[in-house]
C-alpha cells in the first residue's frame, strides 16, 4: 500500500499540488484526459495483467493526483500494461490510459527509479536496433535480451529458436534501410524536442 | 484494379513470412494492387513509445511521411499487422487531436527533408480493406476449395479492434468480422469469447510467467471449445501462440497443440493455392492434423522437442492441468 509521511499529507492540505498529474498529461500524446479520471476502478477491472500489478491503474492516478512522484515510477504496474486497450475503451472518460503508462515508463526511465531492469533494456534493445539498422531485428534482439536478463530460459528456448531458424522465420543477418542516415538526423533532432502544450 | 499504399512491417521479412506470402497469393484473384512504401521504417512496436515521445512518434510519421509521397490514385495505407496498424493510425490521429505533437513532429521529419500533413492518409489494417472494400461476396466467389469441416477459432487480437479510432468495427471486445470472412470461406467457424483478449503481447519477452498465463487461456478454451486451429490477423499473436506453446506446455505442465495460422493463409488455400505456396508448414504447432479434416495435406516437419511427460520425473507442485478443470493452483 503506498504510503505518504504525515508531514507530506499535512503539506498537500494546505495547498493541493497538481504539479505531477499535469506534468504526465503534458507528456502524453493526443489529450490525455488524465485529469478527467473519476477513480470508477474499471480500468484495474478489465486488465489481463491487473493481478500482477502492484497498484491498479486506478490506485496509480489517484497516487499522480497526489504528487507522489517517487512511488508512481517505482510502480511495476506501467511495465505490466500489454497495450491491449481494454480499459481505453471502456474507461467512461476516455482516459487515454496506455498512453499514460507509455508516458510513466519514460518517466522512470529517465529518473532511473525502475525496479526491475528486464522490461526497460528490452525496450532499450529494440530502440537500439531500430536506431541502427532502421528495422527490428528479432535474431540480434532476442540473443542479447535473453543472454542477459533469462539465461536459464534459454535450454528451454533452443527448440524454438532453431525452429524459427530452420523454418526461415528468423533471419541471423539484420536488413537495413536505405536511408538510415536519414532517419538518423530525424531522430536526432526529435531528441532535442519535448511536447511542451 | 483497387490501389492501396502497402506498409509491411518488419515481422513479415521474418517471423510472420508466411503472412506475406499469402497476401501475395490473393492479391490478383480479387483484383487488388499494394504497392510498397519505398524505404519504410519500423514503426517502433510496443517498444519506443515508452522511451521517448518524440523520437517514437517521429519514427511512426517518417513512415506517413514517404507514403504521403507515394499517392498516386489512392490515399489509403494498409498494414496487415494490427501493432504497425496501430501505431499508424494512433500517430495520424493523435497529430489532429493534439496539433503541437504533429508541429513537433514535423520539425523532426524536417531534418530528413520529409513532411506529413495529418489526416492525409487514410491507415487501414488488411483484415478491414478485405472485408469493407472487397466485400464478402467477392471472397465468396474466389473461394475454388471451401474450407468445410475445418473447425476454427476466430481470433482477432486487441490491437485491431481497440481503440479503434475511425470507428471501423461492429463491436470494440466482440466483432465478428473476421467470423464472416471465415465463413465466406467455408469454413465452421466456432464461438470464441476471448477473440480480442491479450496474447500477452511483449511480456514473453520481459514477463514470462505473466505472457505464459495469457496464452494458455486462449488455448486451452479454444481447445475445449472444439476447434481444430486458431486463427489471427496479427504476427505477433501468431508468434506467441504458435512459438511460446511448446515453452507454455512446459511451464504448465499440460500438452496443448493448438496451431494457430494467419487467416490469409485460408485464403489463399481456399482460393486453390497449395499448402507450401500461402507457408503453410512453417508454424510450430504443426496444423497438419488441422489440415486433414479438409483433406489437405501438409508435410512432416520436424517439430520443437514434446514437454515432459506429467509423471515423470522429480515430483514437482503441479499447477494445472488440462484434465482437472480450470482451478490454478498456485
Amino acid at each position: 500500500m503506498p504510503q505518504m509521511s504525515d508531514e507530506r499529507v499535512r503539506s498537500r492540505l494546505r495547498e493541493e499540488d497538481l504539479s505531477l498529474l499535469h506534468e504526465v498529461s503534458m507528456k502524453t500524446a493526443g489529450v490525455s484526459h488524465l485529469e478527467m479520471c473519476i477513480q470508477c476502478g474499471t480500468c484495474g477491472g478489465s486488465c489481463p495483467s491487473a493481478m500482477d500489478m502492484e497498484h491498479t491503474p486506478r490506485m496509480l492516478f489517484a497516487m499522480l493526483r497526489a504528487g507522489m512522484r517517487d512511488e508512481v515510477l517505482r510502480s511495476n504496474t506501467p511495465w505490466l500494461c500489454v497495450s491491449c486497450y481494454h480499459c481505453v475503451v471502456r474507461c467512461p472518460q476516455e482516459v487515454h490510459i496506455a498512453d499514460v503508462m507509455y508516458t510513466l515508463k519514460s518517466m522512470a526511465i529517465q529518473a532511473k527509479l525502475y525496479k526491475n531492469s528486464t522490461a526497460p533494456d528490452f525496450s532499450q534493445t529494440f530502440v537500439d536496433m531500430v536506431e541502427t539498422f532502421g528495422r527490428s531485428f528479432e535474431f540480434g534482439l532476442a540473443s542479447r535480451h535473453y543472454l542477459r536478463h533469462f539465461p536459464l530460459r534459454l535450454p528451454s528456448m533452443m527448440p524454438m529458436g532453431f525452429g524459427m531458424i530452420t523454418k526461415g522465420r528468423m533471419a541471423i543477418i539484420p536488413k537495413k534501410i536505405k536511408h538510415m542516415d536519414q532517419l538518423t538526423a530525424i531522430l536526432e533532432r526529435a531528441n532535442t524536442l519535448e511536447l511542451t502544450s | 484494379m483497387n490501389k492501396y499504399i502497402l506498409y509491411p512491417g518488419c515481422s513479415m521479412e521474418s517471423s510472420a513470412k508466411a503472412y506475406m506470402e499469402s497476401i501475395n497469393t490473393i492479391l490478383e484473384p480479387l483484383d487488388l494492387h499494394f504497392e510498397e512504401i519505398d524505404d519504410w521504417n519500423c514503426c517502433g512496436a510496443t517498444e519506443y513509445l515508452g522511451i521517448n515521445l518524440i523520437p517514437a512518434y517521429s519514427l511512426i510519421a517518417r513512415n506517413l511521411a514517404l507514403a504521403s509521397k507515394q499517392m498516386n490514385g489512392t490515399r489509403t495505407v494498409v498494414a496487415p499487422c494490427s501493432a504497425c496498424y496501430l501505431n499508424l493510425a494512433k500517430a495520424d490521429y493523435y497529430m489532429q487531436e493534439r496539433p503541437s505533437l504533429g508541429v513537433k513532429v514535423n520539425e523532426a521529419l524536417e531534418a530528413g527533408g520529409l513532411n506529413y500533413v495529418p489526416g492525409t492518409l487514410d491507415v487501414r489494417h488488411l483484415i478491414d480493406v478485405l472485408v469493407h472494400d472487397v466485400g464478402l461476396d467477392a471472397i465468396r466467389s474466389a473461394v475454388v476449395r471451401p474450407l468445410k469441416g475445418l473447425k476454427i477459432a476466430p481470433y482477432m487480437g486487441c490491437m485491431l479492434p481497440r481503440p479503434d479510432y475511425q470507428h471501423r468495427w461492429t463491436d470494440h471486445e466482440h466483432p465478428t468480422e473476421l467470423d464472416d470472412l471465415l465463413r465466406a470461406l467455408g469454413a465452421d467457424v466456432i464461438d470464441y469469447p476471448l477473440t480480442t483478449e491479450c496474447c500477452g503481447g511483449h511480456m514473453t519477452q520481459i514477463g514470462p510467467e505473466t505472457a505464459f498465463e495469457l496464452i494458455m487461456r486462449l488455448v486451452a478454451d479454444a481447445d475445449e471449445r472444439g476447434a481444430h486451429m486458431m486463427v489471427t490477423v496479427c504476427p505477433m499473436c501468431q508468434m506467441n501462440i504458435d512459438a511460446y506453446q511448446n515453452e507454455m506446455n512446459h511451464f504448465f505442465g499440460t500438452d496443448y497443440h493448438m496451431p494457430i495460422l494467419f487467416f490469409t493463409q485460408l485464403m489463399g488455400l481456399a482460393f486453390g493455392r497449395e499448402p507450401g505456396e500461402v507457408g503453410i508448414g512453417t508454424e510450430l504447432v504443426s496444423s497438419r492434423n488441422a489440415m486433414a479434416h479438409i483433406g489437405v495435406e501438409v508435410p512432416v516437419t520436424q517439430e520443437p522437442a514434446a514437454p515432459r511427460k506429467k509423471d515423470e520425473g522429480l515430483p514437482m507442485p503441479r499447477r494445472w492441468t488440462k484434465h482437472e478443470g480450470k482451478e490454478i493452483v498456485k
